[in-house]
């Protein structure tokens, strides 16, 4: 197996990317306030970027640098902006969220990148160091998207989340396999776009009819509920004329 | 220009048409107009590809086979003849005040944009663009859920988002591992390697581990589409909250989206590994899903939650039917398809009447459909029948096809199917006896019902159980060829 000094500075480069990538997902994991977030998950957009041109760059593949543009475009600028600009909007901008165990949250998250390790690992016969660790790394980028969803309890919070499990899922196709077909790229670009901007529609749908951007408020529909208190629901249904 | 371009382009153009007049009372109308032209060219393609077989779009964009069409055409059917029903049903809404202008024109825009997301995901060749259609799919439907914007709807809007959202992701990392496969066989700086039909011919030469490792996360991201038990926790919530007619075509037809996609990535992996894992898989997850989804029909409350899971019931039950692969489980999977989309939107269109007729969807409170207005109770009871596998209708056919292949080939399994069947009949007509024949409540008054598409609907899956026409037979058996690679018949 190679040292990593051995490895071209390239590579090098890559995996101290990734690296940097890993570490805004454990800053956003861990982080209760809210613009903090939203800046954070802008710096991973930016680093993602920065890969991007690097391996436009060296590997010459010129369609990646139109990615590289649309990644600084939606993901430094404008989905940050729409989040930040909801965030003032709705006047949750300096709220901080109480993690429930924190110590606990990221100890599970360092759990998921070694289980992420151990997932990379049938892919590591077919390639070098370099690209092990990045898809071991996006692998685990996905899932602490996954854990911040779950531990999260502010909308907001829960759509960073969202976003973030498409930044690794974005920088597994920009190291492993040179970006995906540009229609691809394109089409995705736009379905995060859309999604963003359908984010934005639902805080404030929510924040309408709930009061909060708590998803824990969210509790109406579940089979649990609807069994424990049936003759309350009726009642209202009565209610009406 | 193709007749499929022709298909695809003209749900296209009618949602954008409709994004500037949709609220009119006219926007009904153009949106059956679109429906049904999109219906006739399909049906013009699906002839096509019948009498000259599979055709690859130039530049490979597309790729039609005996499979999808008879899928796209299905889509375009069900789309077409929902509309129908939609136009009258939502002009109700509006008048009865859940809706506003603006809303509707949402609705009707959606609608179309809904349907072209959905045929291009059936229709495309790249594996890539089924993904962004499949998540279009999602992101054009998030909001009609959220439609009536009462606090459950926008609940169940942000369930379905979040969870579709989060699912489909794993599916788009499942993608980039099959193309990861690709590249690393057939050289990078091609732009083709993610094509179905080039993948296809080598799959047998694609890295096992990485294949397998792909379709685990391809399983669980459209299995979260598909509706399978564990994931499945958004269907019953979007598909009651949202407009009747968006529950008959998310329940007939997106769901069948996803599981096509499902099983066309299912044809890669099995080349590649030359074993039975990915068959294992969609077995185990579609026979949990099927037993767990009978169970929880048992205590629903709301009618088109029970329906819901209906749904889901019967997506299990075609997912295990795909898995168990052979050519005789393979037709009967694709038979239930049909007859399961068939059936299932006629039911939802019944169980919007039905809903607007007691002015509630709460079980308990809908009594005596056939004492007030016999066609929708009659209606809600024949299709209820059909969906619960009852002959002559064709769920039975297809049902009795699967069990038939159980019996081949893992005989067990047989006895959970059985009684699945049997929890899944009773769940239902607990609920559905009191609902059609029970007393109705004092000055409940028929409503104006356009039960023509539920007839329609019905009279084919009646049709489907009695004789299966020679030209579909031959049709599914192409199909059945394509992805088994053997013919039932």
């Amino acid at each position: 197996m190679t040292e990593l000094s051995q490895l071209s500075l390239y590579n090098q480069a890559i995996i101290l990317f990734a690296a940097l990538v890993l570490f805004t997902s454990f800053i956003m994991l861990a982080q209760a306030r809210m613009l903090p977030m939203i800046f954070a998950f802008a710096w991973q957009g930016m680093l993602l970027a920065v890969v991007t041109a690097l391996v436009a760059l060296v590997s010459g593949h010129p369609h990646l640098y139109i990615s590289a543009a649309l990644t600084v475009a939606l993901k430094v600028f404008l989905i940050p902006w729409l989040l930040y600009r909801l965030a003032v909007k709705l006047n949750i901008h300096l709220e901080a969220e109480a993690i429930k165990y924190p110590s606990l949250l990221l100890l599970a998250g360092a759990g998921l990148v070694i289980f992420s390790y151990y997932v990379a690992l049938p892919i590591v016969h077919l390639s070098g160091l370099a690209t092990r660790n990045t898809i071991a790394v996006s692998i685990a980028v996905v899932l602490l998207g996954m854990l911040l969803m779950i531990a999260r309890k502010k909308a907001v919070a829960q759509v960073i989340g969202f976003m973030s499990i498409e930044n690794g899922l974005f920088f597994s196709a920009v190291v492993s396999t040179y970006g995906m077909p540009l229609i691809v790229e394109l089409g995705v670009a736009f379905d995060v776009l859309v999604a963003a901007i359908l984010f934005g529609v639902f805080f404030f749908h929510m924040s309408e009819s709930f009061d909060s951007l708590d998803v824990d408020r969210l509790t109406r529909l579940s089979e649990v509920h609807e069994s424990l208190f049936p003759p309350e629901e009726g009642a209202s249904e009565e209610e009406r004329p | 220009m193709t007749l499929l371009d022709i298909t695809l382009l003209s749900p296209l153009i009618g949602g954008l048409l409709l994004v500037i007049i949709g609220h009119r009372p006219i926007g009904g109308w153009i949106n059956v107009v679109v429906g049904a032209f999109t219906f006739v060219t399909s049906l013009a393609m699906a002839l096509d590809v019948f009498a000259h077989g599979p055709t690859l779009s130039s530049g490979r964009m597309f790729y039609i086979d005996a499979f999808n069409v008879y899928l796209v055409t299905l889509t375009a059917f069900v789309g077409f003849t929902t509309s129908i029903f939609s136009r009258p049903y939502m002009r109700h809404e509006v008048e009865r005040g859940r809706l506003s202008d603006g809303r509707l024109r949402l609705y009707h825009s959606m609608y179309q944009g809904f349907q072209f997301a959905m045929l291009l995901a059936l229709s495309t060749n790249n594996l890539g663009v089924l993904w962004v259609a499949m998540e279009a799919a999602t992101l054009t439907t998030v909001l009609l859920v959220s439609l009536y914007r009462t606090p459950e709807s926008i609940e169940a809007a942000w369930k379905y988002f979040i969870l579709c959202g989060v699912g489909i992701a794993q599916a788009l990392f499942g993608t980039v591992l099959v193309y990861f496969a690709a590249e690393q066989k057939l050289g990078g700086g091609r732009d083709d390697t993610l094509l179905w039909t080039v993948l296809h011919d080598s799959a047998a030469s694609l890295d096992p581990t990485v294949l397998s490792l792909a379709f685990v996360f391809l399983l669980v991201g459209y299995g979260t589409k598909v509706g399978l038990v564990p994931l499945h926790a958004w269907l019953p919530d979007a598909h009651s909250e949202g407009p009747t007619p968006m529950s008959a075509v998310l329940s007939g037809l997106l769901l069948n989206v996803a599981l096509y996609a499902l099983v066309r990535l299912k044809m890669l992996v099995d080349a590649s590994l030359q074993t039975h894992l990915a068959g294992y898989l969609m077995m185990g997850f579609g026979l949990v899903s099927f037993m767990v989804a009978g169970l929880f029909l048992h205590r629903q409350h709301d009618i088109k939650r029970m329906y819901s899971y209906s749904s889901i019931e019967h997506m299990g039950l075609m997912t295990y039917a795909f898995g168990l692969g052979g050519p005789l489980a393979t037709f009967g999977a694709l038979l239930h398809m049909t007859v399961h989309s068939l059936t299932k939107s006629a039911i939802f269109i019944t169980v919007g009447h039905a809903s607007q007729l007691a002015g509630t969807q709460r079980i308990d409170k809908i009594r005596g459909l056939i004492k007030t207005q016999p066609a929708i109770g009659w209606g809600l009871l024949i299709g209820t029948v059909a969906i619960a596998g009852f002959p002559p209708f064709g769920v039975f056919t297809s049902e009795f096809l699967l069990l038939t292949a159980t019996m081949k080939s893992w005989p067990w399994l047989a006895v959970p199917l059985l009684v699945g069947f049997g929890v899944a009949f009773a769940g239902l007509f607990r609920h559905l006896h009191p609902m059609v024949y029970g007393e109705p409540p004092p000055g409940q008054q028929p409503v104006q019902a356009n039960m023509i598409p539920v007839m329609v609907h019905l009279a084919l899956v009646l049709w489907l159980g009695l004789s299966i026409p020679s030209f579909l037979a031959r049709w599914f058996e192409q199909a059945t060829v394509l992805i088994s690679g053997g013919s039932p018949l």
